[in-house]
């Protein structure tokens, strides 16, 4: 890889013309929240994107409604590379509070686009500046002074198309898409795009490295945030009960899915096949969602942090008495309140045994929108084949960014409701211990509240209880119901999804000596970082992502195949890596060792590559 | 009441209700709850209403929270699917069962700590969505399982068996109903049966969240001289709003009642709710004055007993959400997975 080298170093912006980097760049966007500019970076984005250019974009805001400084950065790469770039190779400075900080962190040979009152160019000659008077552009296309503000932002997309060659018609295209539904804000957008066009065209010359040219890499692809996908993966998975309470960053999940349910599963009566509630807190939702589920329906909610904090008592009833529900985590930045609008996987120890007394649940975790679109039809099923709670370890970044990926697939597989008793069922056997293991994999059968059937009853409690679900405080019915609990979650492990490996390209068939173990978001960075460690150092690696826990057969020997396994994952404690150890053959733990990343931001690729490398002692 | 079916019928069938069940068939296991409970003589009274009102016992859900009372849906209606759920949060899991399942009868059984100390928030959002439910609080004002400590409804300057003297005022659950949006509340004393019995059938006949609060003395905590909730004190000072007869849809009114002296309630399901006014001037229809009686009668230091507030017709939570008739709970995959044609429809959308 050596196409994210950026420009020669010491040179004056002058010279740097004659350098051409194409479709290789990070853009940040630096604003101030509340300004609207959401619409001109999804337009900026978009266009990129129907150029055929891979890309992201990755918005980096407070937790505040207006007037704090927000970041947001698109990262257009032709090797398809879309986790975040640490270094920014073109600033649109439009926050005069973060600007000196913002050109001061830049790399030497960037490029800088900036109000011209700020006067930017006078703090460093190793970048290259182009200023832009805003107001007046501004003013000329938009005679409403009130909307002046939101418009402006709209004219940076325009001096940015022409600087780096973005073609205008994809713009038009994307601020058409943008507001559809307003044809007049559409027409002043494009006014605003087509003004700061024309006045780079005429006023500024082009001195930065940096171009965006049409390739083919992007047909037939679509872009989404992973809690709009998580919502569409859930509605097809035919979820009809969702509870929540808002809590950034997942209240767009619910958010997203009641747009969803009301255009697709409503009928023609205009009777709804669903219910969705916000409860009062998360302990209301996570309890509505065992009621539900209980009582037989597809049942979820999405939180974060602190609302999977308040679900741990009910998650230790549901694990317990047999209910199944889905839990979505959006993982943001602990402990407490944190950050809450930074991204983490800092939830991984707590849900694996979230409550009190012996408690495991299973997690599955995606890494990308496909498979918070996938992921979501396979908790519904473990949920109810396991008769569990499945938690669902989204994160911030998958979340609430947007990621380019191929379109879902329709699901291949009918809904799995796992084992229920229909009147008909117990016409024939007469009656049925709830938790008695008949099939040695250690679920029982349930009935569903309202089977009309004498013998369909029974009793779900929390206290300690028998087979027949009777109360117990016997040390044996005790005892044996833990065990086949264990068992219960045992059997999960030959059904949760499994891992992926990736072999070293070099490796042949032998394996690479250098293991990596990454799940979620991490995935990112790692697959680039293996192709950095490979053409910058070297090292060549075999990657295992993690998909599920409890653990599948292949995590060991993966661990086994490899000298060191560097378990790479965004939070302080290596939680990953501490399940992993409990899982492990005892000699095994000691090839484990811990990549971590806590700033808040996504995993990028240098970090690792940077740590790994110098852990291997290059 | 017999437990035990004879092995010999006699010459005569044994009595049957309106669908063909015994009394039999809607008991419960053995209590373990102490001798002399009032939570018992309730457990009975729903057994008789449940039986009377000719409801099918697979239809209802019984669901609990944490304490003696949760306790007690073990000890009636066995062939009812039940749920024991955590402290204080036994409304969400009953929410959550009725979203899955609208056509089903649910039946909450709750205690003063588990729903005025640690479920008052639950309870509330619960009162205020109007769900359709029957939440029933056995009042005793002590913790029982833990050895006696005061709750939440304990009247101010109550004492404890071990001397200690309540200083704080106590949470009226009735009122905080009415005032949160329940439409059917009222209060009833365990050892009240008729007046329970008219309350418990015409809460099965209610469309709505039922919210009654019935006090139950704890005979082993809270039964001495200082107590405001034991049978003598309850029997002393209960002031009975109105003599409540109820006739259920299936049956005729055969008796004429003087509409100067009787509030008769029409409920959904046509069945009748007659009150004889034992005040004059009180409206069971007038959620002001129905919590300004309230605040009079703790002023007073009287046990107010009797309907308080009903309004049959406003819709109700489930009402509102606009749900198809069937269960959510069994829909087929044909109604819940949208197709191949409405995914691509959501896939164009994001190119």
């Amino acid at each position: 890889m050596s196409t994210t080298n950026v420009a020669p170093q010491g040179t004056g912006g002058g010279q740097l013309g004659r350098k051409r980097i194409v479709n290789d760049m990070s853009i940040q966007v630096a604003t101030v929240n509340g300004s609207g500019s959401q619409s001109s970076n999804t337009v900026l984005l978009r266009a990129i994107f129907q150029m055929g250019v891979p890309v992201s974009g990755k918005n980096l805001f407070p937790s505040n409604i207006a007037g704090l400084p927000t970041w947001y950065t698109i990262r257009a790469n032709k090797d398809g590379y879309i986790g975040r770039k640490k270094e920014i190779d073109f600033l649109v400075a439009m926050n005069p509070e973060t600007a000196q900080d913002d050109v001061m962190s830049l790399a030497p040979g960037a490029s800088v686009l900036y109000d011209e009152p700020l006067a930017l160019d006078r703090l460093r000659n190793d970048l290259v500046f182009y200023s832009v008077p805003y107001d007046k552009l501004v003013a000329a296309v938009c005679p409403e002074a009130k909307l002046r503000k939101l418009v402006k932002n709209m004219v940076y997309v325009g001096v940015v198309a022409q600087l780096l060659e973005i073609e205008m018609g994809e713009i038009e295209k994307a601020i058409r898409k943008q507001f559809a539904k307003k044809a007049k804000a559409a027409n002043l957008n494009l006014a605003a795009a087509q003004a700061g066009f024309d006045y780079a065209k005429a006023s500024l010359q082009k001195r930065g490295a940096f171009y965006i040219e049409r390739m083919d890499k992007t047909a037939g692809k679509i872009i989404i945030d992973g809690n709009s996908a998580a919502a569409l993966g859930c509605m097809f998975a035919g979820c009809t009960v969702v509870t929540w309470y808002p809590i950034t960053p997942s209240s767009s999940l619910v958010e997203t899915m009641i747009e969803y349910m009301k255009e697709y599963r409503i009928g023609p009566d205009g009777k709804a096949t669903f219910a969705i509630v916000q409860a009062e807190d998360e302990l209301a939702a996570i309890g509505m969602v065992i009621g539900a589920g209980w009582a037989g329906a597809r049942s979820m909610t999405a939180t974060a942090g602190p609302g999977i904090s308040l679900m741990s008592e009910f998650a230790g009833l549901a694990y317990y008495a047999e209910v199944p529900g889905v839990i979505w985590d959006i993982q943001r930045v602990g402990p407490s309140t944190g950050l809450p609008t930074r991204t983490s996987q800092g939830d991984i120890l707590s849900t694996a045994f979230l409550s009190h007394g012996d408690t495991k649940h299973i997690m599955l975790i995606p890494c990308s929108v496909s498979e918070c679109f996938s992921m979501a039809q396979d908790a519904f099923n473990l949920a109810e084949q396991f008769q569990t709670l499945v938690f669902v370890m989204s994160d911030l970044d998958l979340g609430m960014n947007n990621w380019m990926s191929d379109p879902f697939e329709y699901p291949t597989t009918p809904i799995k409701r796992g084992k229920v008793l229909s009147k008909a069922d117990l016409d024939r056997l007469g009656g049925f211990a709830r938790y008695k293991d008949l099939d040695g994999d250690g679920v029982g059968y349930r009935t569903l509240p309202g089977t009309d059937h004498p013998a369909a009853a029974y009793f779900t409690r929390g206290s300690g209880h028998n087979d027949k679900s009777s109360y117990s405080e016997r040390p044996d019915d005790y005892e044996n119901n833990m065990e086949r609990l264990n068992r219960k979650f045992e059997t999960a492990r030959s059904f949760v999804p499994r891992p992926e490996i990736q072999k070293g390209i070099n490796a042949g068939s032998s394996n690479a000596k250098i293991g990596i173990i990454a799940y979620g978001t991490s995935h990112w960075g790692v697959t680039e970082s293996r192709d950095q460690l490979r053409s910058e150092y070297g090292i060549e690696t075999d990657y295992l992502r993690l998909r599920a826990y409890p653990f599948t057969r292949e995590v060991h020997d993966f661990v086994e195949q490899h000298d060191r396994v560097y378990v790479v994952e965004q939070n302080r404690d290596a939680q990953m890596l501490s399940l992993l150890k409990l899982d492990l053959k005892p000699e095994l733990t000691t090839r484990l060792r811990a990549i971590a990343h806590l700033d808040g931001l996504p995993l990028d690729a240098r970090s690792v590559t940077d740590e790994l490398s110098t852990m291997e002692g290059k | 009441m017999a437990t035990t079916p004879t092995s010999e019928p006699r010459s005569s069938e044994p009595k049957t209700n309106r669908i063909g069940l015994t009394v039999i068939d809607y008991k419960g296991g053995k209590t373990t709850l102490c001798a002399g409970c009032g939570h018992n003589a309730i457990s009975e009274r729903i057994i008789e209403a449940m039986y009377e009102m000719g409801v099918s016992p697979e239809r209802v859900v019984k669901l609990s929270g944490i304490g003696c009372s949760s306790k007690s849906p073990a000890y009636f209606m066995n062939r009812s699917h039940s749920f024991n759920a955590v402290h204080g949060r036994m409304p969400s899991v009953a929410s959550g069962a009725m979203l899955a399942n609208r056509n089903l009868l649910a039946l909450g059984v709750s205690g003063d700590g588990d729903t005025a100390s640690i479920g008052i928030g639950q309870f509330v959002h619960l009162m205020r969505r109007n769900l359709p439910l029957i939440y029933i609080i056995e009042d005793n004002g002590v913790y029982g399982l833990t050895k006696g400590q005061f709750s939440a409804t304990a009247d101010l300057g109550s004492k404890l068996k071990t001397g200690v003297i309540n200083d704080l005022p106590p949470i009226d659950t009735c009122g905080l109903a009415i005032e949160l949006g329940a439409t059917f509340v009222g209060r009833s004393f365990s050892g009240d049966k008729k007046q329970l019995s008219a309350l418990l059938k015409a809460a099965i006949a209610h469309h709505g969240t039922v919210m009654l609060d019935v006090v139950s003395p704890c005979v082993t905590f809270n039964d001495h001289e200082g107590s405001t909730k034991s049978y003598k004190y309850v029997k002393d000072h209960d002031e009975i709003l109105q003599e409540i007869s109820f006739v259920p849809h299936f049956e005729e009114i055969d008796v004429e009642y003087d509409p100067g002296t009787t509030v008769n309630v029409t409920m959904h399901d046509g069945s009748h709710l007659q009150l004889r006014k034992l005040e004059e001037d009180y409206d069971p229809t007038d959620r002001i004055g129905a919590i300004s009686r309230l605040a009079e009668a703790h002023e007073k230091g009287e046990v107010l007993t009797g309907l308080f507030y009903v309004n049959p017709k406003v819709p109700t939570f489930l009402d509102m959400l606009n749900m198809v008739d069937e269960p959510l709970a069994t829909l087929p995959e044909s109604l819940v997975r949208p197709s191949r044609e409405a995914l691509e429809a959501a896939m164009e959308e994001l190119r």
